[in-house]
């Protein structure tokens, strides 16, 4: 049984090649033809669903043994004297789960861009970028070393700055993509030395041959402090998601990313990419178990911090889609410090879901911004769900999902977090969860009430949008609706997804009991504000001014990082300029005018005159001559005349 | 006192010093480039003298035969050299002649600063 089913997993590096196949067809070939493009990028997307699928069912057949014993398959790649690379597919539950979420991501995202991309100049372009970004994120997920770990790790950061900049003829399009891209480089620098310095001390990057060196490695000596090297190691490849997945301070970029097409917000700034350092961590957890605790209190702190932080800013944004972001880093935040306080299911499990609700909601927003004819200010909407049933309701599903009402997927993975987080005797951090939890209630609510109940606006003509459109819509809204009970049977996510040794734990229903309070709390405040109007958000807005303006300029961080260039970096830059041309080329210059003084001195010994050089070369003959034949000391050993046994 | 005069190595070497030093004071002192080439030839031919007289007095002698001719070889091989050398010396004079109308060493001073 297990044998055939590994005859399955060799084939699962066909899920990222058919996506990129794709995209070499849709560039060299096809790019004329837009519907050829789209009809290619689609069916290899399906191909690998349908892949990804067996590959899933395969592995829940598998059952523990795969758990034990994940499915690789390496392929030599690069090998030269103390440098040896693999390329390969890994095949576990983790995988399993990252391949089936992607491509059904990714598929119902192509399939909703066939409408919502409709008529743009751009779309072949646009499948091409797709089908690029679905194969290196699949190649990500597959990785089975850090080293094609990180490759794909770049690919998907410039695809992710490819499609951020789609609109690239727009100024703010362009300056996103490039706030994305040079962000997520500050991170993936320390994720680059975090990698030189693993290989260094482990000569190896291969996941497996890693935690087993882990496990055997028993001294650890102290590099910094009193920190080891394990656990330097460990911030610093820590930096990598720090960067990808927008944690506090570098996620100042995704908020702007939602310059790109809706549908690429929904796959790529909320589903799939920015999950990528939830996974590389969840990946590399053996590395954060072996480091100091330190490591993962700290996890859990910036995670929490940001889950808050950003969720916060969301109560006060007016652009739909920047909610909607902030909405995704503050849930990044909670999968971060689910990892910290060490649950990889609840962390593994809420990203499953969340890629599910919060991809429904993405393209529920597209799908709005579609109707509105691009007006992306919650404000100018209104009463939209009459107009549009069907992005109305798949909308509200995923307001509940997120909000964690049972049975909703996000109720159950919501939970699991906070019910780890304080069986695991973080009590601070379940804190600052549950009212995170409330404040989303509380947002999402706001969102969902503004735009699609109250009063029409009369200026707006919406219309509900067409099939390719709704139908991922209601797609995604099954996987949010059922998605969660994967958590119910006996032998469920956690058996599967896990680290370390698996306890069965029953959910806790008091705890879920208290996170569900306060979820209808946050959504029962939205409701009495925005809706029965017996709460007035202007009046509240103004009698606590001070903190609603820092909570609607994102806490002036970006403000901060431009102070900080334009003073700090660029003063550095001043003082370097200075150093560069006085002493660096003061240098280079002076070392020009001395040789030139000194040439200018001795060329006057060139007379041109034949019978000096003559006169100089046979009495410098001579005098060599004298030195050798009758000179103390070294010169004297050379003598070539008392080689010959000649002057004594 | 002159009977007992030999003509040893030591006479030899004195004349190809002298030939030498005749040779120098040519190359040093003659204005006409053709007689310095002509100097050059005489401080050659003072090497060769040496060459024919240690090859007599040192080496054969050291080694108790008397037909090695290495230095002979030598000399020869100084004499084709040389001949060789004045033909490019002479033929450069000659375009140097026609060039500048002159074959005064004091004029040819063109290659300095």
């Amino acid at each position: 049984m297990f044998k055939e089913m590994h005859d399955l997993f060799q084939w699962a590096w066909l899920i990222p090649f058919l996506p990129f196949l794709s995209f070499l067809i849709i560039a060299f070939v096809t790019k004329r033809s837009k519907r050829l493009s789209s009809t290619i990028s689609i069916l290899a997307i399906l191909s690998s669903l349908s892949l990804a699928v067996a590959i899933g069912l395969g592995v829940i057949q598998s059952g523990e043994k795969i758990v034990e014993h994940p499915a690789i398959v390496n392929v030599n790649w690069l090998n030269i004297v103390g440098l040896q690379i693999d390329f390969g597919t890994i095949v576990d539950p983790l995988s399993a789960m990252m391949l089936f979420v992607v491509t059904l991501v990714a598929s119902m995202v192509q399939i909703y861009s066939l409408g919502y991309m409709h008529g743009d100049e751009g779309f072949s372009r646009y499948y091409a970028y797709q089908s690029l970004f679905a194969s290196s994120m699949l190649g990500m997920v597959l990785a089975t070393n850090l080293l094609q770990l990180f490759i794909f790790w770049e690919l998907v950061g410039l695809c992710s700055y490819l499609l951020i900049g789609f609109w690239f003829f727009k100024v703010s399009a362009r300056e996103a993509a490039k706030k994305a891209f040079i962000t997520t480089r500050v991170g993936d620098f320390g994720l680059l030395l975090g990698m030189l310095f693993l290989y260094v001390k482990f000569g190896t990057l291969d996941f497996v041959a890693l935690s087993v060196a882990m496990n055997t490695n028993i001294q650890d000596v102290a590099v910094i402090g009193t920190a080891g090297y394990v656990t330097v190691m460990a911030f610093l490849v820590f930096m990598g998601p720090v960067g990808k997945s927008g944690q506090f301070p570098l996620h100042v970029w995704l908020p702007d990313a939602m310059e790109g097409p809706t549908p690429v917000s929904a796959l790529i700034h909320a589903a799939t990419m920015v999950v990528a350092g939830v996974y590389l961590v969840a990946r590399m957890f053996f590395l954060f178990d072996h480091a100091d605790p330190m490591a993962l209190q700290f996890i859990a702190g910036l995670g929490a911090f940001t889950a808050i932080f950003a969720a916060s800013i969301a109560i006060a944004q007016d652009d739909i889609k920047r909610i909607l972001a902030y909405s995704t880093l503050s849930q990044l935040g909670y999968m971060m410090f689910a990892l910290g306080v060490g649950s990889l299911t609840a962390s593994m499990f809420h990203l499953m879901t969340h890629a599910f609700f919060k991809a429904l909601m993405f393209l529920g927003a597209g799908s709005v911004i579609y109707a509105m004819h691009h007006k992306q200010d919650i404000w100018e909407m209104g009463g939209l769900w009459k107009k549009m049933p069907i992005t109305g309701t798949t909308f509200f599903i995923g307001v509940l999902a997120i909000s964690g009402v049972p049975p909703f997927a996000g109720f159950w993975s919501k939970d699991e977090i906070l019910a780890h987080a304080l069986h695991n005797g973080h009590p601070i951090i379940y804190g600052v969860g549950l009212f995170t939890a409330f404040l989303t209630a509380f947002y999402m609510s706001r969102l969902f009430f503004v735009v699609f109940m109250g009063p029409e606006k009369k200026e707006n003509h919406p219309h509900e949008s067409p099939w390719s459109m709704t139908i991922p819509l209601m797609i995604l809204a099954f996987f949010s609706v059922f998605g969660g009970f994967v958590a119910l049977p006996e032998h469920n996510f956690a058996s599967y997804i896990h680290y370390g040794t698996f306890h069965h734990e029953p959910i806790a229903w008091g705890l879920a009991g208290i996170s569900v309070v306060a979820g209808l709390l946050g959504i029962g405040l939205a409701y009495a504000t925005y809706i029965k109007k017996a709460i007035s958000a202007e009046k509240v807005a103004a009698q606590y001014s001070g903190i609603y303006k820092l909570l609607k300029n994102k806490y002036y961080v970006d403000e901060l990082y431009l102070w900080l260039i334009h003073h700090i970096m660029d003063g550095l830059a001043k003082i370097l300029y200075w150093f560069d041309i006085y002493i660096v080329d003061g240098v280079v210059n002076g070392l020009a005018l001395i040789t030139r003084g000194s040439g200018r001195v001795l060329r006057r010994t060139n007379t041109g005159q034949l019978q000096t050089y003559a006169m100089v070369f046979f009495f410098a003959v001579v005098i060599i001559f004298m030195v050798f034949a009758f000179g103390e000391g070294q010169l004297s050993a050379l003598n070539p005349l008392a080689t010959l046994g000649g002057v004594k | 006192m002159i009977g007992n005069f030999s003509v040893g190595l030591s006479t030899y070497l004195l004349v190809g010093a002298m030939l030498f030093c005749i040779g120098l004071y040519g190359v040093f002192a003659k204005r006409n480039i053709i007689a310095v080439l002509m100097s050059i030839e005489l401080m050659l031919n003072a090497v060769n003298i040496n060459f024919i007289a240690f090859n007599r007095f040192i080496w054969n002698e050291k080694i108790g035969v008397n037909y090695l001719l290495t230095g002979h070889v030598a000399a020869l091989f100084v004499i084709v050299v040389a001949a060789a050398e004045v033909a490019v010396g002479l033929a450069l004079i000659i375009t140097i002649y026609r060039n500048r109308q002159s074959t005064d060493v004091d004029d040819l001073n063109w290659l300095k600063w």
